[in-house]
């Protein structure tokens, strides 16, 4: 009884904080973090012999990083019943598109130099790269139509559509790490599993099953899309 | 076997003298942790694993302005050493536990007089620096002066028999020492192969030291093999065997991805690697990218080991 009563208290709390009008920048800046630490060893030779080659591999691993985040956003908010927590989703989301365009630009404006045919060849003959670039069109594609107006304009259905391609995109985003390191290594496995993982609970939140389990325990927020 | 090395990689008189006078300066850094060593740590210090090796310089690239050797902290810091981890910082973060004190190395095979050396006897073979260039197959590259002697003089001292036609080379396999080991990224010992010409060719060396010491411990300590004119991971690190056999032996990243990493493994600009194009390279400390060489710029002393060969379909 009485922990029940503290888990209530507690989530009251984090409610309030996350609703609080510092929140949004809160999270801002800390999703900032990683890009001004990458900027700020690139600066002072702290990305090792290679930089360049590091500075592609930190972005790319931050943009993946920030998907999985944003796609763990929906799960966290119904497995801790903090509505508030979707407020910071689109936000997140955002900052995946974000990291992964800079890992694009790293590549294509410092590693290759704007060499646009070698970027092509690279594009359509090496299958990471295909499938990198199709995860990286996904999310420019997202992040174009995340405003309140695209909403409107595509209506909420269509909206909702388009945007379930982010599951395509976080896919492709982990297969790209899997794809590109050589021999098995166990860290792009662990990317794919807690893809898988959030891929998991999203499926098991809205089979017949939990609704027949949870019935009456909870509400399903079946409006997701919202911030 | 005699193969003349083209003069132009052969190091003139007057550009040794620079090398000489910097290893003078090793030798009083050498000189000066000998003198501390006194202090009660001689037996740690002491001794050939902690000696600078003193080599003339017998071959570098001709323009050494093109091919800048890379600075020491670069080539020691970043490499692939998956025995310490797959990251390029892992193997001189992680290294540190392999002992190559005592260390053995069993020459066997399709050989007349098999023999095991110590690396004390390996190091009493007449020592070369030779400043390489080294091309990794992930599209970068480094220039490098290593310490060794020809493969070709070791395998001399085992006489290679008539049926003799490769050379297999494996490396140490003790996960204790090598933790890497314990995950599967790929089958364990690591191993290479040459064909016995190639072994043979004076371009091919064993090396025991690099920048005038002997190898650090990430750099495939205390031998490791070096074909510069084939990408990096042919030259296999920490050597404990050499057997000379009559068919190809198994390579390690060959048996991991065979559609990706072929036997030969020549550096060959116009055969693509699935996931990087070899049309180019950045050196390592480079801005821009520069274009591979075939052969990696060897092609004169190596080419004629392959003529009418498809190099395609031998990749």
């Amino acid at each position: 009884m009485a922990t029940g009563l503290r888990a209530i208290g507690l989530r009251a709390t984090i409610s309030t904080a996350l609703m609080s009008r510092w929140a949004k920048p809160a999270v801002f800046v800390a999703a900032l973090l990683p890009m001004a630490w990458t900027f700020w060893l690139a600066g002072t030779g702290g990305l090792g012999a290679e930089p360049i080659a590091e500075g592609v591999r930190q972005t790319g691993l931050w943009a993946l990083r920030f998907l999985l985040i944003a796609l763990a956003v929906t799960p966290l908010r119904q497995l801790t019943r903090v509505p508030a927590l979707a407020r910071f989703r689109r936000m997140i989301g955002l900052f995946a598109f974000a990291y992964a365009l800079l890992h694009v630009l790293t590549y294509v404006g410092i590693d290759q130099f704007f060499d646009w045919g070698a970027v092509w060849k690279d594009i359509v003959k090496r299958p990471y790269i295909t499938v990198g670039m199709g995860a990286f069109v996904i999310l420019t594609a997202l992040a174009a139509t995340s405003t309140n107006g695209m909403v409107k304009r595509l209506g909420g259905r269509r909206w909702r559509a388009l945007h379930k391609t982010v599951f395509a995109a976080g896919l492709a985003g982990c297969f790209h790490y899997v794809m590109l390191v050589k021999g098995w290594q166990i860290p792009p496995f662990v990317y794919l599993a807690v893809f898988g993982g959030l891929v998991a609970l999203r499926l098991a939140w809205t089979s017949p099953w939990r609704i027949a389990v949870g019935a009456g325990r909870q509400p399903i927020f079946s409006r997701s899309g919202g911030d | 076997m005699l193969l003349k090395v083209r003069a132009a990689s052969e190091a003139r008189e007057d550009e040794v003298t620079p090398r000489a006078l910097f290893l003078s300066r090793r030798s009083v850094i050498a000189g000066g942790a000998a003198a501390l060593a006194v202090g009660g740590m001689a037996p740690l210090l002491s001794g050939p694993a902690f000696a600078a090796l003193d080599a003339k310089t017998t071959i570098q690239p001709p323009d050494a302005k093109l091919d800048a050797v890379t600075p020491q902290k670069s080539a020691t810091t970043y490499n692939n050493f998956y025995e310490f981890g797959t990251g390029k910082t892992d193997p001189s973060e992680y290294a540190g536990t392999l002992k190559t004190r005592p260390w053995e190395v069993v020459v066997d095979g399709e050989v007349g007089k098999p023999m095991t050396f110590g690396i004390e006897d390996l190091l009493k073979f007449p020592l070369e620096e030779r400043i390489y260039r080294l091309r990794c197959v992930e599209a970068w590259s480094m220039v490098i002066p290593w310490v060794g002697f020809p493969l070709a003089e070791l395998l001399k001292r085992v006489e290679p028999t008539g049926s003799a036609k490769y050379v297999a080379f494996r490396t140490l396999h003790d996960p204790a020492q090598m933790p890497g080991q314990r995950l599967g990224v790929l089958n364990w010992p690591y191993t290479e192969g040459l064909r016995l010409d190639e072994a043979m060719h004076p371009l091919a060396i064993l090396a025991v030291g690099m920048y005038g010491d002997v190898l650090p411990n990430q750099s495939g300590a205390p031998i490791r093999l070096v074909v510069p004119w084939k990408y990096g991971f042919k030259s296999i690190k920490s050597i404990v065997r050499i057997t000379v056999t009559k068919d190809q032996p198994p390579t390690a990243w060959n048996r991991s991805q065979p559609f990706e990493y072929g036997f030969y493994a020549n550096v060959n600009p116009d055969v693509d690697h699935p996931r990087w194009s070899q049309a180019n390279e950045r050196r390592v400390g480079d801005f821009f990218r520069r274009k591979t060489l075939a052969f990696n710029g060897y092609g004169e002393e190596v080419a004629s080991l392959y003529s009418g060969m498809d190099l395609r379909k031998y990749f």
